[in-house]
């Protein structure tokens, strides 16, 4: 049996619900006198998604660059800090108490703060994406690189290994399937920081589409919107899924 | 045999706990000459783990003295082979690249290895699986290329903390014999063999590998007796249906319940 049989046998079930939602969802915006502005109709959100005068190449775009930004950032700062806290006591000490203190902020608080700093753009989209975003990276690069078994700490030791070989050889490959999953969580925060972030000020991309739909009561728009926003997320999600198998594929099902 | 290896002085060795120190050794000395199989057996919590790692550097003894190949030491003792309890293998790396795992850590080059990885690995039974990861093995297979990985660098030393004691009984015999085998109990001189400390808390393991058993009580460990096996080698299975056989387990049994006297 090939793969993609395997997968119809599995989905079906998934697509025949899919499609009846969408066939009742039609009918009732069509002849249930449900107002177009409440709840658009699949049809109307196709014309939208490919006949409206939305330019969503840009604000597609311009999302994307901001959910791999925020990503690769909380990627980069969450395990450079889980390496910091894992290597010595007094990084730990110093550093664990502030990150939980920024953890239990509600991220969301601060958007109207990166406005007035950073203005407008890009980037404090990006951070507030990797705001969200980079604390499971810390936590699970400290943790994958500390539980590990002392005996084989003293087979390093047993070789005269410097600190940094057993970190390269030892350490960091035990780490990587907790440092991969904890990514899967990032990309999803990715998304969620960079809509944030524009709902709050931004000129250009899918949060600011939203937004904007607001005065105009233009809801095909909104949800048009909302399904690009699911397929950058999902095809996020997915390349750290395929990361995860090629890098630590000795890790399935370790997680 | 008078050049002694390993040399331990009236050592001690005391943790800080939170509920205060506790003695784990009291007053060990103990000499094993080049080329002995010499097992440690004991009560768990006796302190023959820790006597391993005091003996290759990885703790340091609280008091008295101890000596490998004519050194004090204090630090990781070079030219050692460790093997453990579980195997302890890399799990994103081949069998062959965790044999050869102890080169690269020892700042050594790799290349010049691999062919005498591969022999070990054929000595060990394990032709054919140099390109598995270790959750394709089983248990036993596992312990075999730990095993080899202890042997690359061919230390004269190797310390083992109850190496078989997570197989099953049957594979638990095989290893041993096994053990035996690529230690060179038959085509070895005494003085070409490797000195070996075994750790171990089946009696009849200890007995049938040994050429000394060092029998220890619990807590603080101390030694309380040192038998010599005197059973001839190559030793087969069928010794362990000899009579001299079961007067050494259960002298060194007796031992260990403490009603040694009466056969002492």
């Amino acid at each position: 049996m090939t793969k993609f049989t395997l997968a119809s046998r599995q989905y079906w079930p998934t697509i025949v619900l899919f499609a009846i939602l969408l066939a009742s969802w039609q009918i009732a915006v069509s002849f249930g006198g449900i107002r177009e502005y409440l709840l658009p109709s699949p049809l109307a959100v196709w014309n939208a998604l490919w006949f409206g005068d939305t330019n969503w190449a840009q604000h597609v775009w311009i999302t994307t660059l901001e959910i791999i930004g925020a990503f690769v950032l909380a990627a980069v700062a969450g395990i450079a800090l889980g390496v910091a806290i894992a290597w010595s006591p007094l990084m730990a000490n110093a550093l664990v108490p502030f990150l939980v203190f920024v953890n239990t902020l509600p991220k969301v608080a601060v958007a109207p703060l990166f406005l007035i700093w950073m203005g407008y753009g890009i980037f404090p989209n990006m951070l507030m994406g990797a705001l969200i975003g980079f604390f499971p990276v810390v936590i699970n690069t400290a943790v994958g690189l500390t539980q590990i078994e002392p005996d084989m700490l003293d087979l390093g030791r047993v070789f005269n290994a410097p600190k940094w070989k057993i970190f390269v050889k030892i350490r960091l490959p035990n780490a990587l399937p907790y440092i991969l999953s904890a990514l899967k969580i990032t990309a999803t925060a990715a998304v969620v920081g960079a809509i944030v972030g524009e709902f709050v000020a931004s000129q250009r991309g899918l949060g600011y589409v939203i937004v904007t739909t607001q005065s105009s009561m233009n809801t095909s728009v909104a949800f048009a919107a909302l399904i690009w926003i699911s397929v950058v997320g999902l095809l996020l999600y997915g390349a750290v899924v395929l990361a995860a198998r090629l890098w630590a594929p000795w890790a399935e099902g370790a997680e | 045999m008078n050049q002694s290896l390993i040399g331990l002085d009236r050592v001690d060795m005391t943790y800080a706990t939170a509920s205060g120190p506790v003695e784990a050794l009291a007053g060990i000395s103990l000499s094993v000459g080049g080329g002995e199989f010499v097992s440690l057996v004991g009560p768990s919590g006796c302190g023959k783990s820790t006597l391993l790692r005091i003996v290759a550097g990885l703790r340091p003894a609280t008091l008295g003295t101890v000596m490998v190949a004519g050194r004090a030491v204090r630090d990781p003792i070079p030219d050692v082979g460790m093997v453990f309890q579980a195997p302890n293998l890399l799990r994103w790396r081949t069998i062959l690249q965790n044999v050869l795992l102890p080169a690269e850590l020892a700042g050594k080059e790799v290349g010049n290895l691999r062919l005498r990885a591969h022999e070990l690995l054929d000595m060990a039974g394990l032709h054919g699986f140099a390109d598995k990861l270790p959750r394709e093995l089983s248990g036993g297979m596992q312990q075999r290329a730990a095993l080899c990985r202890a042997l690359l660098l061919d230390p004269p030393l190797l310390l083992m903390d109850e190496p078989f004691g997570a197989l099953d009984a049957m594979t638990r015999d095989d290893m041993g014999l096994e053990l035996l085998r690529i230690w060179g109990e038959r085509d070895l001189a005494r003085e070409a063999r490797k000195t070996v400390l075994f750790v171990t808390h089946s009696i009849a393991e200890a007995v049938f590998l040994s050429d000394r058993v060092v029998v220890m009580t619990a807590r603080p460990g101390r030694i309380a007796a040192d038998v010599t096996v005197d059973l001839p080698r190559p030793r087969t299975v069928e010794l362990r249906a000899s009579e001299a056989f079961g007067r050494l387990s259960l002298l060194i049994s007796r031992t260990l319940t403490g009603r040694a006297h009466a056969v002492l």
